[in-house]
Protein backbone atom coordinates (compact mmCIF):
# COMPACT_ATOMS: atom_id res chain seq x y z
CA UNK A 1 0.00 0.00 0.00
CA UNK A 2 1.14 3.12 -0.97
CA UNK A 3 1.05 6.15 0.90
CA UNK A 4 2.00 9.92 0.24
CA UNK A 5 2.81 11.77 3.10
CA UNK A 6 1.05 15.50 2.73
CA UNK A 7 2.25 18.50 4.37
CA UNK A 8 0.32 21.20 2.21
CA UNK A 9 -1.98 22.14 5.12
CA UNK A 10 1.54 23.76 6.76
CA UNK A 11 1.31 26.39 5.29
CA UNK A 12 -2.00 27.60 6.98
CA UNK A 13 -1.06 25.43 10.14
CA UNK A 14 1.68 27.91 11.69
CA UNK A 15 -0.81 30.58 12.89
CA UNK A 16 -2.68 27.75 15.53
CA UNK A 17 0.60 26.14 16.17
CA UNK A 18 2.07 29.35 17.15
CA UNK A 19 -0.58 30.31 19.30
CA UNK A 20 -0.71 26.85 20.76
CA UNK A 21 2.93 26.72 21.75
CA UNK A 22 2.75 29.96 23.14
CA UNK A 23 -0.09 28.88 25.87
CA UNK A 24 2.04 25.92 26.53
CA UNK A 25 4.88 27.47 27.47
CA UNK A 26 2.73 29.80 29.64
CA UNK A 27 1.35 27.33 31.63
CA UNK A 28 4.28 25.95 32.56
CA UNK A 29 5.71 29.11 32.83
CA UNK A 30 3.35 29.63 35.69
CA UNK A 31 3.32 25.87 36.63
CA UNK A 32 7.15 26.15 37.59
CA UNK A 33 6.89 29.53 39.34
CA UNK A 34 4.39 28.64 41.21
CA UNK A 35 5.21 24.52 41.57
CA UNK A 36 8.82 25.56 43.03
CA UNK A 37 7.29 27.92 45.55
CA UNK A 38 4.81 25.29 46.58
CA UNK A 39 7.86 22.75 46.40
CA UNK A 40 10.42 24.65 49.12
CA UNK A 41 6.97 25.37 51.21
CA UNK A 42 6.28 21.57 51.02
CA UNK A 43 10.22 20.44 51.90
CA UNK A 44 10.19 23.25 54.58
CA UNK A 45 6.93 21.50 56.30
CA UNK A 46 8.31 17.81 55.49
CA UNK A 47 11.38 18.25 57.45
CA UNK A 48 10.08 20.70 59.39
CA UNK A 49 8.78 20.54 63.46
CA UNK A 50 5.42 20.39 63.46
CA UNK A 51 4.46 16.68 63.27
CA UNK A 52 0.88 16.96 61.90
CA UNK A 53 2.42 19.42 58.78
CA UNK A 54 5.02 16.47 58.19
CA UNK A 55 2.08 13.87 58.13
CA UNK A 56 -0.28 15.86 56.24
CA UNK A 57 2.09 17.00 53.35
CA UNK A 58 3.71 13.41 53.33
CA UNK A 59 0.44 12.15 52.18
CA UNK A 60 -0.63 14.27 49.62
CA UNK A 61 3.13 14.07 48.13
CA UNK A 62 2.64 10.03 48.15
CA UNK A 63 -1.01 10.05 46.88
CA UNK A 64 0.01 12.60 44.45
CA UNK A 65 3.13 10.52 43.05
CA UNK A 66 0.92 7.44 42.94
CA UNK A 67 -1.72 8.44 41.01
CA UNK A 68 -1.84 9.41 37.26
CA UNK A 69 -1.72 13.10 36.18
CA UNK A 70 -4.77 12.53 34.01
CA UNK A 71 -6.86 11.84 36.44
CA UNK A 72 -5.66 14.43 39.19
CA UNK A 73 -6.66 16.65 36.19
CA UNK A 74 -10.17 15.42 35.49
CA UNK A 75 -10.69 15.36 39.10
CA UNK A 76 -10.09 18.39 39.77
CA UNK A 77 -12.34 19.32 36.31
CA UNK A 78 -14.85 17.51 36.39
CA UNK A 79 -14.96 16.06 40.34
CA UNK A 80 -14.86 19.32 41.81
CA UNK A 81 -17.85 20.88 40.20
CA UNK A 82 -20.26 18.42 42.24
CA UNK A 83 -18.69 20.20 45.49
CA UNK A 84 -19.82 23.60 44.00
CA UNK A 85 -16.51 24.23 42.77
CA UNK A 86 -16.57 25.10 39.11
CA UNK A 87 -12.92 25.92 37.57
CA UNK A 88 -12.17 27.60 33.98
CA UNK A 89 -10.35 24.94 32.33
CA UNK A 90 -7.14 26.62 32.07
CA UNK A 91 -7.20 27.24 35.99
CA UNK A 92 -7.83 24.16 36.30
CA UNK A 93 -5.02 22.55 34.44
CA UNK A 94 -2.54 25.15 36.15
CA UNK A 95 -3.79 24.06 39.27
CA UNK A 96 -3.53 20.47 38.73
CA UNK A 97 -0.29 20.62 36.95
CA UNK A 98 1.44 22.90 39.81
CA UNK A 99 -0.22 20.12 42.36
CA UNK A 100 1.07 17.55 40.75
CA UNK A 101 4.70 19.50 40.05
CA UNK A 102 4.74 20.61 43.98
CA UNK A 103 4.85 17.12 45.20
CA UNK A 104 7.51 16.07 42.61
CA UNK A 105 10.02 19.21 43.65
CA UNK A 106 8.72 18.27 47.18
CA UNK A 107 10.93 15.47 47.24
CA UNK A 108 13.21 16.92 45.52
CA UNK A 109 13.61 20.26 47.62
CA UNK A 110 13.65 18.26 50.79
CA UNK A 111 16.59 15.92 49.57
CA UNK A 112 18.29 19.47 49.25
CA UNK A 113 18.13 20.17 52.60
CA UNK A 114 19.39 16.94 53.45
CA UNK A 115 22.77 17.70 51.43
CA UNK A 116 23.47 20.35 53.36
CA UNK A 117 25.15 19.68 56.15
CA UNK A 118 24.31 20.38 59.63
CA UNK A 119 27.06 22.27 60.59
CA UNK A 120 25.51 25.08 58.16
CA UNK A 121 22.42 25.40 60.46
CA UNK A 122 24.54 25.76 63.59
CA UNK A 123 27.13 28.51 62.14
CA UNK A 124 23.78 30.29 61.21
CA UNK A 125 22.59 29.44 64.81
CA UNK A 126 25.88 30.74 66.67
CA UNK A 127 25.35 33.82 64.42
CA UNK A 128 22.28 34.65 66.06
CA UNK A 129 19.91 34.32 63.49
CA UNK A 130 16.83 33.29 63.65
CA UNK A 131 15.80 29.49 62.32
CA UNK A 132 13.53 31.04 59.67
CA UNK A 133 16.53 33.53 58.47
CA UNK A 134 18.70 30.42 58.67
CA UNK A 135 16.66 28.10 56.12
CA UNK A 136 16.09 30.94 53.67
CA UNK A 137 19.73 32.64 53.43
CA UNK A 138 22.32 29.56 54.56
CA UNK A 139 20.18 26.25 53.94
CA UNK A 140 17.77 27.08 51.10
CA UNK A 141 20.64 28.77 48.64
CA UNK A 142 22.38 25.14 49.02
CA UNK A 143 20.20 23.38 49.04
CA UNK A 144 18.26 24.48 45.68
CA UNK A 145 21.97 24.54 44.04
CA UNK A 146 22.35 20.97 44.67
CA UNK A 147 18.56 19.59 43.00
CA UNK A 148 18.45 22.39 40.87
CA UNK A 149 19.01 19.74 38.35
CA UNK A 150 16.58 17.32 39.04
CA UNK A 151 14.22 19.99 39.59
CA UNK A 152 14.84 21.28 36.06
CA UNK A 153 14.42 17.36 34.39
CA UNK A 154 11.11 17.87 36.88
CA UNK A 155 9.86 20.77 35.32
CA UNK A 156 10.53 19.48 31.58
CA UNK A 157 8.81 15.98 32.33
CA UNK A 158 5.34 18.10 33.82
CA UNK A 159 6.10 20.31 30.24
CA UNK A 160 5.84 16.91 28.53
CA UNK A 161 2.63 15.73 30.39
CA UNK A 162 0.72 19.27 29.99
CA UNK A 163 -0.03 17.77 26.48
CA UNK A 164 -2.78 16.06 29.05
CA UNK A 165 -4.50 19.59 29.64
CA UNK A 166 -5.59 18.93 26.10
CA UNK A 167 -8.68 16.37 27.11
CA UNK A 168 -10.13 19.64 29.46
CA UNK A 169 -9.89 21.61 26.12
CA UNK A 170 -7.29 24.13 27.10
CA UNK A 171 -6.32 25.12 23.64
CA UNK A 172 -2.56 24.78 24.08
CA UNK A 173 -0.58 23.08 21.34
CA UNK A 174 -1.99 19.42 21.84
CA UNK A 175 -5.59 20.93 21.51
CA UNK A 176 -4.31 22.71 18.50
CA UNK A 177 -2.93 19.08 17.28
CA UNK A 178 -6.30 17.63 17.33
CA UNK A 179 -8.24 20.48 15.99
CA UNK A 180 -5.71 21.02 12.78
CA UNK A 181 -5.72 17.37 11.53
CA UNK A 182 -9.78 17.42 12.03
CA UNK A 183 -9.83 19.96 9.62
CA UNK A 184 -6.80 18.84 7.74
CA UNK A 185 -7.16 15.09 8.05
CA UNK A 186 -3.89 14.70 8.16
CA UNK A 187 -3.70 13.25 11.30
CA UNK A 188 0.12 11.15 11.83
CA UNK A 189 1.66 14.11 9.48
CA UNK A 190 0.00 16.92 12.28
CA UNK A 191 1.06 14.95 15.33
CA UNK A 192 4.56 14.27 13.86
CA UNK A 193 5.03 18.57 13.30
CA UNK A 194 3.69 18.44 16.71
CA UNK A 195 6.18 16.45 18.59
CA UNK A 196 8.78 17.89 16.87
CA UNK A 197 7.72 21.25 18.01
CA UNK A 198 7.54 19.92 21.38
CA UNK A 199 11.00 18.56 20.94
CA UNK A 200 12.48 21.80 20.25
CA UNK A 201 10.71 23.46 23.41
CA UNK A 202 12.07 20.82 25.58
CA UNK A 203 15.71 21.22 23.77
CA UNK A 204 15.02 25.08 24.40
CA UNK A 205 13.78 25.06 27.89
CA UNK A 206 16.29 22.77 29.30
CA UNK A 207 18.69 24.92 27.78
CA UNK A 208 16.54 27.83 29.21
CA UNK A 209 16.76 26.73 32.54
CA UNK A 210 20.61 25.52 32.83
CA UNK A 211 21.34 29.25 31.86
CA UNK A 212 18.94 30.61 34.56
CA UNK A 213 20.07 28.03 36.97
CA UNK A 214 23.89 28.62 36.46
CA UNK A 215 23.74 32.52 36.35
CA UNK A 216 21.00 33.25 39.86
CA UNK A 217 21.55 29.66 41.62
CA UNK A 218 25.37 28.69 41.17
CA UNK A 219 26.55 32.07 40.75
CA UNK A 220 24.78 33.53 43.71
CA UNK A 221 25.48 30.78 46.53
CA UNK A 222 27.73 31.57 48.74
CA UNK B 1 -30.24 2.99 35.06
CA UNK B 2 -29.36 3.09 38.32
CA UNK B 3 -25.33 2.23 39.22
CA UNK B 4 -24.83 1.09 42.94
CA UNK B 5 -21.88 1.52 44.48
CA UNK B 6 -20.85 -2.30 44.32
CA UNK B 7 -21.71 -1.76 40.41
CA UNK B 8 -19.31 1.21 40.07
CA UNK B 9 -16.54 -0.80 41.96
CA UNK B 10 -17.15 -3.80 39.94
CA UNK B 11 -17.17 -2.56 36.51
CA UNK B 12 -14.35 -0.22 37.79
CA UNK B 13 -12.18 -3.25 39.08
CA UNK B 14 -13.00 -5.66 35.66
CA UNK B 15 -11.62 -2.72 33.63
CA UNK B 16 -7.81 -2.72 36.09
CA UNK B 17 -7.28 -6.22 34.65
CA UNK B 18 -6.28 -4.12 31.21
CA UNK B 19 -4.57 -1.55 33.24
CA UNK B 20 -2.54 -3.99 34.89
CA UNK B 21 -2.18 -6.30 31.86
CA UNK B 22 -0.79 -3.59 29.34
CA UNK B 23 1.57 -2.60 32.31
CA UNK B 24 3.22 -5.86 32.41
CA UNK B 25 3.55 -6.31 28.41
CA UNK B 26 4.77 -2.65 27.60
CA UNK B 27 7.28 -3.89 30.77
CA UNK B 28 8.52 -6.73 29.42
CA UNK B 29 8.27 -5.48 25.82
CA UNK B 30 10.44 -2.59 26.92
CA UNK B 31 12.56 -4.10 28.67
CA UNK B 32 13.47 -6.89 25.54
CA UNK B 33 13.84 -3.60 23.10
CA UNK B 34 15.41 -1.66 25.70
CA UNK B 35 17.92 -4.28 25.86
CA UNK B 36 18.92 -3.51 22.35
CA UNK B 37 18.96 -0.43 22.91
CA UNK B 38 21.19 -0.43 25.60
CA UNK B 39 23.61 -2.72 23.76
CA UNK B 40 23.47 -0.24 20.98
CA UNK B 41 24.29 2.90 23.34
CA UNK B 42 26.83 1.26 24.84
CA UNK B 43 28.75 0.17 22.25
CA UNK B 44 32.05 0.12 20.18
CA UNK B 45 30.55 1.38 17.01
CA UNK B 46 30.13 5.47 17.29
CA UNK B 47 27.08 5.26 15.06
CA UNK B 48 25.31 2.69 16.92
CA UNK B 49 25.74 4.91 19.84
CA UNK B 50 24.39 8.21 18.31
CA UNK B 51 21.74 6.26 17.20
CA UNK B 52 20.81 4.96 20.39
CA UNK B 53 21.39 8.54 21.96
CA UNK B 54 18.93 10.02 19.30
CA UNK B 55 16.27 7.07 20.22
CA UNK B 56 16.09 7.77 23.70
CA UNK B 57 16.48 11.86 23.80
CA UNK B 58 13.18 11.66 21.04
CA UNK B 59 11.48 9.42 23.62
CA UNK B 60 12.27 11.21 26.76
CA UNK B 61 12.21 15.02 24.41
CA UNK B 62 7.99 14.49 23.30
CA UNK B 63 4.67 13.83 25.30
CA UNK B 64 3.90 10.02 25.41
CA UNK B 65 0.23 11.29 24.68
CA UNK B 66 2.14 12.35 20.77
CA UNK B 67 3.82 9.40 20.42
CA UNK B 68 0.40 7.20 21.28
CA UNK B 69 -1.28 9.47 18.20
CA UNK B 70 1.67 8.67 16.15
CA UNK B 71 1.80 4.75 16.49
CA UNK B 72 -2.11 5.06 16.34
CA UNK B 73 -2.09 7.20 13.05
CA UNK B 74 1.11 5.58 11.84
CA UNK B 75 0.11 1.90 11.72
CA UNK B 76 -2.44 2.05 9.26
CA UNK B 77 0.01 3.87 6.75
CA UNK B 78 2.08 0.85 6.55
CA UNK B 79 -0.44 -1.37 6.66
CA UNK B 80 -1.50 -2.40 9.88
CA UNK B 81 -4.96 -2.54 10.88
CA UNK B 82 -6.16 0.52 13.37
CA UNK B 83 -6.37 -1.20 16.85
CA UNK B 84 -6.68 0.86 20.63
CA UNK B 85 -4.83 -2.08 22.65
CA UNK B 86 -1.78 -2.90 19.79
CA UNK B 87 -1.34 0.72 19.17
CA UNK B 88 -0.93 1.54 23.62
CA UNK B 89 1.39 -1.62 23.83
CA UNK B 90 3.50 -0.70 21.06
CA UNK B 91 3.68 2.93 22.30
CA UNK B 92 4.46 1.85 25.66
CA UNK B 93 6.89 -0.51 24.77
CA UNK B 94 8.68 1.84 22.50
CA UNK B 95 8.81 4.32 25.22
CA UNK B 96 9.52 2.23 28.31
CA UNK B 97 12.24 0.74 26.28
CA UNK B 98 13.67 4.27 25.81
CA UNK B 99 13.64 4.66 29.89
CA UNK B 100 15.03 1.85 30.68
CA UNK B 101 18.01 1.57 28.17
CA UNK B 102 18.73 4.77 30.14
CA UNK B 103 18.75 3.71 33.17
CA UNK B 104 20.90 0.76 32.88
CA UNK B 105 23.12 2.64 30.85
CA UNK B 106 23.50 4.38 34.15
CA UNK B 107 24.28 0.93 35.66
CA UNK B 108 26.92 0.09 33.33
CA UNK B 109 28.81 3.14 33.61
CA UNK B 110 28.33 3.80 37.07
CA UNK B 111 31.11 -0.27 37.41
CA UNK B 112 34.30 0.67 37.74
CA UNK B 113 36.75 0.26 34.51
CA UNK B 114 38.45 -2.75 36.66
CA UNK B 115 35.44 -5.13 36.28
CA UNK B 116 36.17 -4.73 32.07
CA UNK B 117 39.99 -5.29 32.40
CA UNK B 118 38.99 -8.01 34.40
CA UNK B 119 36.59 -9.16 32.04
CA UNK B 120 39.58 -9.39 29.44
CA UNK B 121 41.94 -10.57 31.20
CA UNK B 122 40.12 -13.44 32.13
CA UNK B 123 40.07 -13.97 27.85
CA UNK B 124 36.24 -13.13 27.59
CA UNK B 125 35.19 -11.77 24.38
CA UNK B 126 32.58 -9.17 24.16
CA UNK B 127 29.37 -10.74 24.34
CA UNK B 128 30.49 -12.87 27.26
CA UNK B 129 31.96 -9.58 28.77
CA UNK B 130 29.03 -8.20 28.59
CA UNK B 131 26.46 -11.09 29.58
CA UNK B 132 28.89 -12.72 32.44
CA UNK B 133 30.49 -9.56 33.90
CA UNK B 134 28.42 -6.09 33.08
CA UNK B 135 24.83 -6.92 32.38
CA UNK B 136 24.25 -8.74 35.56
CA UNK B 137 25.78 -6.01 38.00
CA UNK B 138 24.71 -3.56 35.76
CA UNK B 139 20.91 -4.89 36.34
CA UNK B 140 21.31 -5.66 39.84
CA UNK B 141 22.96 -2.22 40.92
CA UNK B 142 19.93 -0.35 38.95
CA UNK B 143 16.69 -2.73 40.35
CA UNK B 144 15.61 0.85 42.50
CA UNK B 145 15.18 2.81 39.69
CA UNK B 146 13.58 0.01 37.45
CA UNK B 147 11.34 -0.24 39.97
CA UNK B 148 10.56 3.47 39.86
CA UNK B 149 9.95 3.35 36.26
CA UNK B 150 7.14 0.23 36.53
CA UNK B 151 5.10 2.71 38.64
CA UNK B 152 5.75 5.65 36.11
CA UNK B 153 4.78 3.45 33.46
CA UNK B 154 0.85 1.94 35.41
CA UNK B 155 0.41 5.79 35.66
CA UNK B 156 1.32 6.41 32.26
CA UNK B 157 -1.26 3.68 31.33
CA UNK B 158 -4.29 6.28 31.63
CA UNK B 159 -3.27 8.26 28.74
CA UNK B 160 -4.14 5.19 26.29
CA UNK B 161 -7.35 5.77 27.12
CA UNK B 162 -7.40 8.89 25.35
CA UNK B 163 -6.70 7.10 21.83
CA UNK B 164 -9.26 4.77 22.72
CA UNK B 165 -8.47 1.93 24.78
CA UNK B 166 -10.58 0.79 27.71
CA UNK B 167 -8.71 0.68 30.91
CA UNK B 168 -9.48 2.09 33.99
CA UNK B 169 -9.21 5.56 32.90
CA UNK B 170 -11.54 5.23 29.76
CA UNK B 171 -14.01 3.09 31.91
CA UNK B 172 -14.36 5.72 34.96
CA UNK B 173 -14.82 8.42 32.48
CA UNK B 174 -17.80 6.34 30.98
CA UNK B 175 -19.15 5.45 34.19
CA UNK B 176 -18.71 9.54 35.53
CA UNK B 177 -20.60 10.36 32.95
CA UNK B 178 -23.35 7.59 33.40
CA UNK B 179 -23.75 7.89 37.19
CA UNK B 180 -23.41 11.83 37.26
CA UNK B 181 -21.32 11.26 39.98
CA UNK B 182 -17.82 12.09 39.17
CA UNK B 183 -16.69 12.73 42.39
CA UNK B 184 -17.36 9.03 43.56
CA UNK B 185 -15.93 7.73 40.61
CA UNK B 186 -12.88 9.50 40.15
CA UNK B 187 -11.86 8.93 43.86
CA UNK B 188 -12.36 5.33 43.68
CA UNK B 189 -10.09 5.62 40.85
CA UNK B 190 -7.42 7.33 42.53
CA UNK B 191 -7.75 4.81 44.82
CA UNK B 192 -7.22 1.82 42.62
CA UNK B 193 -3.99 3.28 41.25
CA UNK B 194 -2.42 4.43 44.23
CA UNK B 195 -3.31 0.81 45.62
CA UNK B 196 -1.10 -0.93 42.37
CA UNK B 197 1.12 2.13 42.70
CA UNK B 198 2.11 2.85 46.25
CA UNK B 199 3.46 -1.05 46.92
CA UNK B 200 5.81 -0.88 43.86
CA UNK B 201 7.17 2.64 45.57
CA UNK B 202 7.76 1.00 48.93
CA UNK B 203 9.65 -1.67 47.10
CA UNK B 204 11.54 0.68 45.10
CA UNK B 205 12.36 2.66 48.18
CA UNK B 206 12.93 -0.71 50.20
CA UNK B 207 15.82 -1.47 47.48
CA UNK B 208 17.40 1.82 47.11
CA UNK B 209 18.29 1.29 51.21
CA UNK B 210 19.44 -2.32 50.63
CA UNK B 211 19.81 -3.53 47.33
CA UNK B 212 23.20 -1.39 46.31
CA UNK B 213 24.51 -2.64 49.44
CA UNK B 214 23.81 -5.97 49.06
CA UNK B 215 25.72 -5.83 45.78
CA UNK B 216 28.86 -3.93 46.84
CA UNK B 217 30.32 -6.80 48.79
Amino acid sequence: MAYNLDFDWLSQAAEPIARGAVATVGLIAVTAVLGTLCSILGAAAVRGRSPLLRRAVGSYVELIRNTPFLLQLFFIFFGLPSLGLRLDPAIAATLAMTINLSAYGTEIVAAGLDAVPNGQKEAGRALGLRSSLVFIKIVLPQALKVIFPALQSQIIIMMLESAAVSQISVRELTYEADMLQARSFRAFETYFIITMVYLVLSFCLRRLLGFTGRKYLIGAAP
Amino acid sequence: MDFTFWDILRNLLLATRWTILLSIVAFIGGGIVGMAILLARVSDRRWLRRFAELYIGLFQGTPLLMQLFLVFFGLPLIGFRIEPWSAAALALTLCASAYLAEIWRGGVEALPKGQWDAAKSLGLHYPNQMRLIILPQAFAITRAPVVGYLVQLVKSTALTSIIGFDELMRTSNAIANATFEPLTVYGLVGLIYFVICRPLTLYARHLQLVGGVGQAR
